[in-house]
């Protein structure tokens, strides 16, 4: 017990592979009480977005595993070995990708991202969109879910310099 | 085999969601109450002990039955 304890995490990922473990940690920790802020810059700026619609890319992903959702267990043990020449150029392999990782993780009772990201809302996690990213992709405030605070590096450095966990994710 | 008060069913979930679900279920109950959770995961079982030492719940008691895990857990204050 002791002090409440803090921790500030940067989630610069899009994609749906990369959205889980800041919305995962971000979460736990607010139910572990610890006082929670995400700052959203880059990429992972989309994942406020009202509706999250990130895919998982295998292109540039050689380790990730391409399992199957269906059949028989030791079916669904099997790694499928996909060629980068495959998933780089084969049209609509990210949309195959997508679907298949979000049908496992279903399979297995992972929440979505989005079901995460209303636990970290809950749970009274603080979600910082990046200002500088809004106006470079062409972002706007009411895109995004409400609650969110839009700042810049030091509203975020002022809270992570006192945080007794920082990520970078 | 220990009284509780509340019971959740974490069946089928995976981390953190019983961790989760356990938080917002205990914050409705009284100090002292015990909190019964099933949960398939067996994640949970390192989880469910590092939650609550931190929070300052008790784990009463943690048992396997069949195939699931269940866990005691008295409301700190």
């Amino acid at each position: 017990m002791g002090e409440r304890k803090s921790m500030a995490i940067i989630a610069s990922k899009g994609t749906l592979d990369w959205a889980y473990p800041p919305f995962i940690l971000a979460s736990t920790a607010a139910a572990m009480d610890m006082n929670v802020k995400m700052f959203f810059t880059f990429y992972g700026l989309p994942l406020l977005k009202k509706t999250i619609k990130a895919k998982v890319s295998p292109a540039g992903n050689p380790a990730m595993p391409m399992k199957m959702p269906f059949g028989p267990k030791a079916f669904q043990g099997l790694n499928w070995p996909i060629p980068n020449v495959v998933s780089n150029n084969v049209p609509g392999f990210e949309t195959v990708a997508t679907s298949l990782m979000k049908k496992t993780f279903k399979n297995k009772g992972v929440a979505t991202v989005t079901e995460l990201r209303d636990m970290c809302e809950q749970l009274g996690v603080e979600m910082i969109g990046c200002q500088m990213t809004m106006d470079v992709f062409g972002f706007e405030r009411d895109e995004f879910i409400d609650g969110v605070n839009i700042g810049g590096a030091a509203t975020f450095l002022e809270f992570a310099a006192d945080a007794d966990i920082q990520l970078f994710i | 085999m220990t009284d509780y008060n509340e019971e959740l069913d974490c069946s089928g979930m995976n981390c953190p969601m019983p961790i989760l679900k356990t938080k917002m279920k205990i914050d409705t109950m009284k100090d002292g109450e015990v909190l019964r959770v099933i949960a398939t995961d067996p994640g949970a079982c390192s989880d469910m002990p590092a939650w609550t030492s931190r929070v300052g719940h008790e784990l009463v008691e943690n048992c396997e039955e069949g195939d699931k895990f269940v866990f005691y857990i008295r409301k700190g204050e």
